[in-house]
């Protein structure tokens, strides 16, 4: 039977002896007394039948997507992965490999990586993606710090209307650079960004402004002209669904200098929130103020097309404490599986999953809608996947009431936004059929 | 062994792209979005599901990985990941879970998250871990943030942060993230020089960072003497866990005093890395500093767990949801799979390897600073000058023989440093192959290990014109191609 825990090598004596040393604890003669363990108080070691057994057995406790019927989103998305995506990234000499520094030896990795930036850049309509980081919350309080790279100022905007999540991660980041962050409201009718409460707000100060688009409510802006106008010569920075600009126009069309997203929607599963993939993009005139690592289209000394990671002195082990970052270890794997997903969907796919989504939020909207009682989409604006449906009662109650027959409702959001009463935010994927829309429609209206 | 690598030339998936421009009159939601937040092209490859599998496929064949052969590449612990730990990461239970389910649905996963918390509490010696880092430096961003929120909480707003020059670089970087002056501080004999140390340390200092064994691969010894100066001047001690491979079950940076520690779960706790990530870095700290870990904390109550986000001085979140949760799985079954035992073994052949290959290579080149090393080592290969050669050139011979390279040039005060780190999992055979290989390389022919590699996917790369010629994107690449076309014309004109 498969036994995994360490023992000595074969050949540990044998070694021992090489080096001249009677006992294990010569080796460790450097480390003195005053701190020595003795040993760790875990467990006995167990073999892989065992622990896998042992395992399942745990994690049957758990209610995955596959197993209940979820409307959940709020930046982390239930969509169908091709199988021949996990069959990529199981490649072990991608998997198995380190960041590709020795260029010569790992251009499949760097090549794969070269092809999601090229992915990344057409899809978001920006000149310059890195290669990832950890997740969309992290990439925007990257982006909050860049922002004050490029403008200056001590003051960041961010929309009322982005994910909680991914502000209260903003906040922090910017708290650590000596900058503050404040909100801009939303317009109550059509969940949009609130045009006299952005202009209010700008001043010399402020280096720059953040919104999503789907925001947090599903709602896609349309007044993206005239907040570019608004934010003037300071730093955009523009968050998004990138599955959702299949169809949409471009983040890099409305003038962002900064785009951000996650990837999580292209070919990772949602894994209770991690890893996922920070998409980060910039300008070109930005460049050397970004994050993260870039990979490069060079020549090797026989003038064969190679890759290699490039501008590294932006980055800690070159720059240390002047780096733009301390960013080193990344989402490179998923960055391959995004590139991989894309390349199999291809542009057609990627075209009609997108629609199926929008498709599907317009359908599951105007069914609950004419159940009485209940209002959805809350917010008179186009949507992409998700929308805000309110309810005749508070949602956690729902929620509760929708989990005796095995479905996750939608997200109570109430908590975040105290002015939603009884606001749920429900997301649709390419995943529902319409029985399942059915199956929530009947619940609601028994809960009604 | 002579090792050959795949030699392809792999086109780009978007060469042969075809028209970008989109016609909205296939869309049937078209209608749904106002025209103009449609999009009006979009340039992407169409090809078969069989193309796109063989494409990557041939790129994963001109890749090296832990799998293919030796790594032993200092302070990144490139040891053999177990399958079965990939296997399990990826059940239903584990990959299609939403992080904001109701908790009575994740309990599962709350419970396995607990429990490796707990773990790494022991291995660490710590009293409280928060899972939620995303990586390595991202736990070093964490713990300078509970560095910043104990000092303010004190009523102190103390300015720097110190460092000896041998440390990491993500150190100094995400100190300066976290708003701090960085601070080098000279080593003497590779190791803290503590009268340095006392002299440099201040009440304005906030912390002191180190990693323990040093990047060296030397145990710092001094290192109860070095917290208590940290301590006396009421800074804290920050334990970079990049180099955690080497001690467990000996020593525990909680039992030297440190107050904080990150854990590279891609080294130590053997997830793969995957061409740079993802990682973890989960972040443990001492009882006086849990109030100020991120939210939210598991919390258990009877037998059910729950997760607690009212906690007043905690530093908020430094990352969306509750940490890299496939990741942590992977951990959780290497940890419980090792057992305790199974860890402190890990540790003993680690280090016995890395000393076993050290006495082996030693002659071959210089070593400066002590004999007795941890996990790893570092040699200078100033002795490659006399045939004109620099280590970056030895470095790249080994990947004809099948090795990946050690780390070069780090930690920057060796000169010419080679860092070697060939963890555990490697057997004496392929130890004494590596030695090998060594040896033959430095007889070779100079200008042969100059222009190595040659059994590799490609040979020297021109990093340089990477940097000036800046093309990182197809799109960067047509422009590039566009340009260059245009100078050749004018040129002839």
């Amino acid at each position: 039977m498969n036994r995994p825990a360490m023992e000595h090598s074969k050949c540990f004596t044998e070694m021992m002896s090489d080096l001249g040393l009677a006992s294990i604890d010569e080796l460790f003669r450097d480390i003195p007394k005053e701190v020595r363990t003795g040993g760790l108080d875990l467990p006995k070691g167990m073999g892989e039948l065992d622990f896998s057994r042992d395992l399942r057995q745990l994690l049957s406790a758990n209610k995955p997507a596959t197993s209940w019927l979820s409307f959940l989103g709020g930046g982390v998305y239930f969509h169908h992965i091709p199988a021949a995506v996990r069959s990529v990234v199981s490649r072990s000499e991608f998997a198995t490999s380190y960041t590709p520094y020795q260029s010569e030896i790992s251009q499949g990795m760097l090549q794969a990586l070269f092809e999601y930036q090229s992915f990344m850049a057409e899809l978001t309509g920006i000149d310059i993606i890195n290669s990832s980081m950890y997740d969309a919350s992290t990439a925007l309080g990257e982006a909050v710090l860049m922002s004050h790279r490029i403008s200056g100022g001590s003051r960041f905007l961010a929309s009322k209307s982005i994910s909680p999540e991914r502000l209260a991660v903003a906040r922090l980041y910017a708290k650590g650079a000596g900058l503050e962050i404040s909100t801009v409201d939303y317009d109550g009718d059509s969940g949009l960004v609130d045009l006299n409460d952005l202009d209010s707000k700008m001043s010399d100060d402020v280096c720059g402004f953040y919104y999503e688009i789907p925001n947090f409510f599903g709602v896609l802006e349309t007044g993206w002209k005239e907040i570019r106008k608004t934010v003037d010569d300071k730093t955009l920075v523009i968050g998004t669904n990138p599955l959702s600009l299949a169809l949409i126009k471009p983040p890099g069309e409305m003038g962002a200098d900064i785009v951000i997203g996650d990837a999580q929607t292209l070919g990772v599963p949602m894994n209770l929130g991690g890893p996922s993939i920070g998409v980060f993009g910039c300008r070109s005139e930005h460049l050397r103020k970004m994050p993260g690592r870039l990979i490069g289209m060079t020549e090797d000394s026989a003038g064969r097309r190679s890759f290699c990671m490039t501008l590294q002195t932006r980055e800690q082990h070159i720059r240390r404490s002047k780096a733009t970052s301390n960013i080193c270890t990344n989402e490179a794997l998923l960055a391959v599986a995004v590139a991989a997903h894309m390349a199999i969907l291809g542009r057609a796919g990627l075209r009609s999953t997108a629609g199926r989504n929008i498709r599907n939020m317009n359908n599951l909207a105007e069914a609950i809608d004419s159940i009485e009682g209940y209002t959805a989409p809350l917010f008179d604006a186009p949507h992409f996947n998700e929308f805000v449906m309110q309810s005749p009662v508070e949602g956690n109650r729902l929620n509760k009431a929708l989990m005796g027959k095995r479905i996750h409702g939608g997200l109570a959001i109430e908590r975040w936004f105290p002015e939603l009463k009884n606001c749920i935010l429900v997301a649709t994927t390419e995943m529902h059929t319409s029985e399942d829309h059915r199956r929530l429609i009947d619940a609601l209206e028994a809960i009604r | 062994m002579r090792y050959h690598q795949a030699i392809y030339e792999v086109p780009l998936l978007f060469e042969g792209c075809e028209s970008s421009l989109i016609d909205h009159a296939d869309d049937r939601c078209a209608d749904m979005i106002p025209r103009d937040l449609l999009r009006t092209s979009l340039e992407l490859p169409d090809l078969p599901e069989r193309e796109v599998v063989k494409h990557f496929v041939n790129l994963s064949q001109m890749n090296f990985g832990v799998d293919n052969g030796m790594y032993p590449l200092g302070s990144c612990t490139m040891k053999y990941n177990p399958k079965i730990c990939d296997d399990l990461s990826s059940m239903d239970t584990v990959a299609h879970m939403h992080p904001l389910q109701d908790v009575s649905t994740m309990q599962g996963a709350l419970a396995l998250m607990a429990e490796l918390e707990e773990m790494l509490c022991e291995i660490g010696g710590v009293d409280a871990v928060t899972l939620q880092p995303a990586a390595g430096a991202h736990g070093e961003f964490t713990g300078m943030q509970i560095v910043k929120a104990f000092h303010e909480s004190n009523g102190e707003a103390r300015k720097e942060v110190v460092l000896p020059d041998t440390a990491h670089g993500t150190n100094p970087a995400s100190a300066a993230m976290v708003g701090y002056d960085v601070l080098d501080i000279p080593s003497k004999d590779g190791c803290v020089d503590v009268d340095a140390l006392s002299k440099t340390i201040s009440d304005d200092t906030a912390a002191f960072m180190l990693t323990n064994p040093n990047t060296l691969g030397l145990f710092e010894k001094d290192v109860r003497e070095i917290a208590r100066i940290v301590h006396d001047a009421g800074a804290l001690l920050y334990y970079d866990g990049a180099n955690l491979n080497a001690i467990m079950g000996k020593t525990s940076p909680g039992m030297m005093d440190f107050d904080i520690v990150h854990f590279n779960l891609h080294k130590t706790f053997a997830t793969p890395h995957g061409g740079g990530g993802p990682g973890a870095g989960p972040v443990g700290v001492k009882r006086r500093l849990d109030e100020y870990l991120p939210v939210p904390r598991i919390t258990k109550r009877g037998d059910a767990f729950d997760l607690d986000y009212d906690r007043p001085r905690s530093i908020g979140k430094v990352k969306a949801f509750y940490g890299n949760f496939a990741v942590l799985v992977r951990a959780y079954a290497y940890i419980k799979m090792q057992g305790g035992e199974g860890l402190e073994r890990v540790s003993e052949q680690a280090v016995l390897n890395s000393n076993y290959l050290k006495s082996k290579l030693k002659d071959l080149f210089d070593m400066p600073y002590g004999d007795l090393r941890k996990h790893e080592f570092v040699l200078s290969g100033k002795v490659l000058k006399k045939h004109g050669l620099r280590t970056m050139d030895f470095a790249k011979r080994l990947l004809d023989h099948g090795f990946h390279a050690p780390t070069v040039y780090f930690p920057l005060i060796v000169d010419e440093a080679l860092m070697i780190e060939p963890t555990e999992t490697e057997t004496k055979d392929t130890l004494d192959a590596f030695v090998e290989s060594c040896k033959q390389i430095l007889s070779e022919d100079p200008e042969i290990v100059r222009t190595a590699p040659h059994n590799t996917a490609r040979s020297r790369i021109d990093e340089a014109k990477a940097a000036r010629d800046l093309i990182l994107s197809w799109r960067g690449h047509k422009i590039k191609k566009t340009h260059s076309g245009d100078g050749q014309r004018s040129s002839r004109a």
